[in-house]
């Protein structure tokens, strides 16, 4: 048994930062545990720009944002292991995992970081009529091939979902020499950035239908074709709109799953809506000792956020270790009236430092309010010119506003139109 | 004349409005930062975009390795800059801020590495 202050499972950008804000508070044993053969997690294909403008003032791409990071741990005395599976954490916060030169490992730690990050919704999520030929894949998929094992999968693209990493792979394969022809949305909004629709879809040509789906895919061995067809208010495909689209590629955007099988086999609550752990503002999950950060908490389409959080679970898992982490009275806070849900679930009420509670809406809203409210009191209430369920939306409690709340108390966030 | 914009320059998408009289632009509003001014002036006069692809590494531990160019290229260029890229082959080591094109096309910005390849 190998003894650590702290373990922090996953070596993406959440797992960088919450290990390297631990180490600044002073925690002395952490290790990192990485399943694949480098650190940077996800970020190591990204290789757009557009990373770090809020935390480094820079516009990077994924793998010199994470670079920064790798260059950071490897200065301090933090150990890494890569090539690293974890297996399971037990609830006295023992860590399993192995690895091709040690075999199986343990790792006893005080603290624990989930920092596993987030996996895409593949084809069985989906009901699409048709055989299984080869050509259709996730983006996320794609865009290793592209920029990782440098080949283009695919000539002719239709791409289903309009998350943020179908839209930039539009972009790649059609600057790659690729045609484009259509990204079909179930929703009527897109669930990618604003941004991300102009400079992937719009510079180019690419068509974004909205409320519309894949039916049925065509071709035996390769793909060679899709149906599709406009959705009803159910989302229901409408009879009489399908439309056949030669195609030897289809690209799945179609959502990210926060990667929590350790999470729950170790006893800690989910969320229903988010899917990652029920965490306070220190990023601590119900069972005490285990903090999340990073896209296994929520999914997130800033690095930048993902960077802030994770340095809370850092922070809050140093002050864990050294016995500094308050105590106090904890009260939940709630989403209603457009507002899916709120990270983090649980707040102390005795805290004395500002606090964000990040949340997403469920639909696209123009010049609404964002309303704070407890006990019927208004707490706050901005207008904002545009709110997306593609985008991460967060408001500030102070201290102030939790002085007169008691602990049956709660946090309201709403939207008012 | 008035022109509703999206700043493409950092993932927050600031809706931007430009008012433009007689081709100049004399009022922009919406943006948070100076960096999204600029933006909504260049997208009036001259779009340009940052563009980033990958480029062929021999013997390196990948086949490709990310690049991105130095500063930002005419929308109209990239295609061009695409082909520019697809035909050159670099030798591992790499390293991030290795210049793999100076110079691209005579545009002023360089194309270089954004990820390190440490070779076979
Ligand atoms: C396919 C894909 C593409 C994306 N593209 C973009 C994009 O283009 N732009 C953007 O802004 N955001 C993108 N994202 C979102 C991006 O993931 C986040 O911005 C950020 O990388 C999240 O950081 P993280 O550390 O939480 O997760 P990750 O970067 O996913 O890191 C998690 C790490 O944990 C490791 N891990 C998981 N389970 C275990 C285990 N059991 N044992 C050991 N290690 C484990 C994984 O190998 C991984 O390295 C993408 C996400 C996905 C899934
Ligand atoms: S105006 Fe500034 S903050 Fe807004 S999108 Fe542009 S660069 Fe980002």
């Amino acid at each position: 048994m190998l003894n650590y202050d702290l373990v922090v499972v996953g070596g993406g950008p959440a797992g960088m930062a919450a290990a390297l804000k631990a180490k600044e508070e002073g925690v002395e044993k952490i290790v990192i545990l990485e399943r694949a053969e480098t650190l940077g997690g996800i970020l190591e294909q990204c290789i757009h720009t557009g990373f770090g403008l809020h935390y480094f003032g820079e516009e990077l791409s994924g793998p010199e944002y994470a670079g920064r990071f790798i260059e950071q741990v490897e200065k301090t005395d933090i150990d890494v292991f890569t090539d690293t599976m974890v297996l399971n954490i037990s609830n006295s916060n023992v860590v399993t995992a192995v690895n091709n030169n040690e075999g199986l490992m343990q790792f006893q730690a005080i603290a624990v970081v989930l920092a596993m990050g987030c996996r895409e919704r593949p084809r069985g999520a989906l009901s699409i009529a048709g055989s299984r030929p080869a050509g259709i894949m996730t983006a996320g998929t794609a865009q290793k091939y592209v920029n990782i094992d440098g080949y283009m999968p695919g000539k002719k693209v239709v791409i289903l979902g309009s998350g943020d990493i179908g839209l930039i792979m539009a972009r790649r394969m059609t600057l790659e020499g690729a045609e484009v022809k259509v990204v079909c949305e179930l929703m009527p909004y897109s669930g990618g950035l604003t941004r991300n629709i102009v400079q992937c879809l719009d510079d180019f040509g690419i068509p974004l239908r909205l409320s519309c789906t894949v039916v049925k895919t065509h071709g035996k061995e390769r793909l060679e074709g899709v149906t599709i067809a406009q959705v009803d208010e159910k989302l229901q495909p409408i009879p009489g709109t399908e439309e056949y689209i030669e195609c030897d590629t289809l690209l799945l955007s179609v959502g990210l799953i926060p990667e929590n099988e350790l999470s729950k086999d170790v006893g800690v609550e989910l969320d229903r809506v988010t899917n990652g752990p029920v965490v306070d503002e220190y990023r601590e999950t119900l069972q005490p000792g285990i903090f999340a950060c990073g896209n296994v908490l929520q999914v997130h389409d800033l690095v930048d956020y993902v960077t802030e959080e994770s340095q809370i679970a850092g922070k809050g898992a140093a002050d864990y270790i050294f016995g500094k982490k308050k105590g106090g009275k904890f009260i939940n806070t709630k989403g209603i009236n457009g507002v899916r849900y709120i990270v983090p679930q649980r707040v102390n009420i005795e805290g004395e430092e500002k606090l964000k509670l990040y949340f997403r809406v469920g639909q696209v809203y123009k010049g609404a309010k964002v309303v704070v409210e407890c006990d019927g009191q208004i707490l706050s209430s901005k207008k904002k010119v545009k709110l997306a369920p593609g985008e991460m939306e967060n408001v500030v409690i102070t201290p102030e506003m939790l002085k007169n709340m008691n602990e049956n108390s709660e946090i309201i966030v709403r939207i008012e139109e | 004349m008035k022109k509703s914009l999206i700043c493409v320059s950092c993932p927050l998408g600031c809706p931007i409005e430009v008012e433009i009289e007689n081709g100049e632009v004399v009022s922009v509003t919406g943006n948070t930062c100076k960096r999204g001014d600029a933006y909504a002036r260049a997208e009036i006069t001259n779009p340009v975009r940052s563009l980033t692809t990958s480029v062929k590494v021999e013997n390196g531990l990948h086949p490709v390795v990310p690049v991105k160019s130095s500063g930002p290229v005419p929308k109209d260029k990239m295609f061009d800059c695409m082909k520019e890229i697809n035909s050159v082959t670099v030798k591992a080591p790499v390293k991030i801020g290795d210049v793999v094109i100076e110079n691209i096309l005579g545009l002023g910005v360089d194309i270089v590495a954004t990820n390190c390849d440490s070779g076979k």
